[in-house]
């Protein structure tokens, strides 16, 4: 939960929702977007195939062969339980991009409705919960979520119900920003002069016009989300062992850091690729929505 | 000199009510879990009066405005509980470990702007040439990388293979915490100056389409100096500016930095009374934290103020 700068764009997105399809296509057609996806889709897919490409069980321990070398048995060696590392860093893969996807769909579907509600209502509610989002943002991110995870439990459920309850405020902030760009719009008091509702004037005209900031924003949530997991793990408070997680793999590896350094490297590579592609992919979306 | 007063007070006001919801967001963060934390705490087989022992010694007796009452009150006092682990007020806990994480986050906020300013600055000068492209690999890079992992990494390479650095610990003398703080900050540091790369380049590059440099061009001034004097002073202010929206992140990262380096900070405080379960310590040192966030975030304000005239005409 880094914050960029304020930059809401005063151009309009789109006009309509139909508009929408023609974005995701020139997104398709940016050459940074598509790498992006594809660093993103590769690991996604190494991580969904785990049971597949994997020769041994993430928990499969050999007390003949532990701290191995990379051979061809072991492509990366084995750890101190002698488990297969390739294997646990597939399977590591599965738990913690689940979760990194997985948990931003709330902050960001609850974030952004919040957000174009305060932002075009107003008023005492509008005031109240951007209150609120001062006081959740003063927060330390880490601190606030070990404190949750502290209370709630660790594991998954932990991960889940912090990040739900942290996460949210800077979606409403990004959209709130922009709602009140887009809510001055002549096109919008012509929709309202018009005759539409409400209703139809935030779904139809103020949303379409918000969402893509939220879009490009979740890409880099996703990672924080994931850097969130991976650091609860390194804590010992996120997934619990024996389950493979890329932040306890760092951490059990660290007592091997002068004599068996891959332990503790190799689980930091996939999450550094993850990250550089959803930030390949995030400034591709930003360079199709810039208004030319 | 008015105008600056008025700032000043209105940023204050708009301080307090975040400090007051600060409050009441980590007192309801203990008081309101779902369960029974007396219960946790002394355990699953011990008998209703030793659970109620424990309920009024965390003050979880009474109803929760009582208890809210209380919390205020004390704290008023500077007081912020008793630590179960330690037998001892948190507040001397908090207070014997704030230094070292104070000095941490010091440091890796001075490392922020002396390693983001001038590369930002070089990348818009060079744009779009190749110095400028691996600069912009910086924050792609950077995004992903865990601050755990960065300070392991740090620590094989400039610890273990180079002995430039301690592996961890804090020494005795006052070089030796400046040597011990150095990889930690950086570490922390780290975390965000992709974010702040990125932002500032840009910023940068309208510095130089702006009018006043081409005046300062005109009037004959050396590049250097309009770099230095212009280029560099007006490109610091949203440096700052954006360094305190996100101070919350990096004091936030204090907390894993200290435990890779083995810091005897407030970050390894909240996680050893996460270990030993000892809530008014958690409670104590989350409620410091916030209150730290909104008073850096105050004090960047403040020099973004000094530094641009036009922020406080506001």
């Amino acid at each position: 939960m880094k914050l960029p700068a304020a930059t809401p764009s005063a151009q309009p997105i789109a006009e309509s929702a139909g508009r929408h399809r023609s974005i995701a296509r020139r997104a398709f057609g940016s050459r940074t977007f598509v790498a992006g996806l594809c660093i993103v889709g590769c690991i996604t897919m190494l991580a969904v195939l785990a049971p597949v490409i994997s020769r041994y069980g993430p928990n499969q321990q050999n007390p003949f062969h532990t701290l191995e070398g990379p051979s061809a048995a072991h492509w990366l060696g084995t750890d101190d339980l002698g488990r297969d590392v390739w294997s646990r860093v597939l399977y590591a893969g599965r738990t913690d991009l689940f979760i990194g996807f997985a948990a931003v769909l709330f902050p960001l579907i609850f974030g952004t409705l919040l957000g174009i509600m305060v932002g075009y209502f107003g008023g005492r509610f509008d005031t109240f919960t951007m209150r609120l989002v001062d006081v959740i943002i003063a927060f330390p991110f880490f601190v606030l979520v070990i404190a949750l995870v502290f209370i709630i439990g660790p594991g998954i459920r932990g991960i889940f119900i912090a990040i739900a309850l942290t996460d949210w405020v800077v979606y409403t902030r990004i959209i709130r920003s922009q709602t009140l760009v887009v809510r001055e719009l002549d096109w919008v008091a012509a929709a309202r002069a018009g005759g539409l509702s409400h209703a139809r004037v935030l779904r139809r005209h103020i949303l379409p016009n918000t969402i893509p900031q939220a879009i490009v924003y979740v890409m880099s949530d996703i990672v924080y989300v994931l850097l969130a997991v991976v650091t609860l793990g390194y804590l010992g408070l996120g997934i619990q062992p024996p389950t493979p997680d890329w932040g306890s793999m760092i951490s059990e590896g660290q007592s091997f850091l002068t004599t068996n350094l891959w332990l503790s490297t190799i689980p930091g590579v996939p999450i550094v690729l993850i990250g550089l592609g959803l930030s390949l992919c995030a400034d591709g979306l930003t360079d199709v929505l810039r208004p030319p | 000199m008015s105008d600056t007063w008025r700032y000043v007070g209105t940023r204050l006001l708009h301080a307090i009510p975040v400090v007051f919801g600060v409050t009441v967001a980590t007192f309801l963060l203990l008081h309101l879990i779902p369960g029974d934390p007396a219960r946790q705490l002394v355990g699953l087989h011990a008998s209703p009066a030793a659970v109620a022992t424990v309920n009024r010694r965390l003050g979880l007796d009474g109803s929760l405005l009582s208890q809210f009452r209380d919390f205020l009150s004390r704290l008023l006092h500077g007081d912020t509980g008793t630590s179960f682990f330690y037998g001892v007020s948190t507040r001397s806990l908090i207070v014997s470990r704030l230094p070292v994480t104070a000095a941490l986050v010091a440091l890796a906020a001075l490392f922020c702007v002396v390693i983001t300013l001038p590369l930002a600055i070089i990348a818009a000068v060079q744009k779009d040439r190749l110095t400028d492209h691996a600069i912009r690999v910086i924050p792609l890079v950077g995004l992903g990388m865990p601050a755990f992992w960065i300070g392991i990494l740090f620590i094989l390479i400039f610890s273990v293979k180079l002995p430039w650095f301690p592996v961890g610990g804090w020494g005795i003398s006052y070089s030796d915490h400046l040597r011990a703080l150095i990889l930690p900050a950086l570490t922390a540091a780290l975390g965000i100056i992709p974010l702040l790369i990125r932002s500032l380049r840009a910023g940068a590059l309208d510095v130089f389409n702006a009018d006043f440099i081409a005046t300062a061009r005109a009037k004959g001034l050396r590049e250097g100096r309009v770099l230095f004097l212009h280029v560099t002073r007006n490109a610091l202010i949203p440096t700052v500016a954006l360094l305190g929206l996100n101070i919350a992140y990096l004091i936030g990262s204090t907390v894993i930095v200290e435990r890779v380096f083995d810091l005897n900070g407030l970050g390894s405080l909240l996680l050893e009374a996460v270990g030993n379960r000892d809530f008014p310590v958690v409670e104590g040192v989350t409620l410091v934290f916030a209150v730290a966030v909104v008073l850096v975030n105050l004090g960047t304000d403040l020099v973004t103020a000094q530094l641009d005239p036009r922020i406080r005409l506001r």
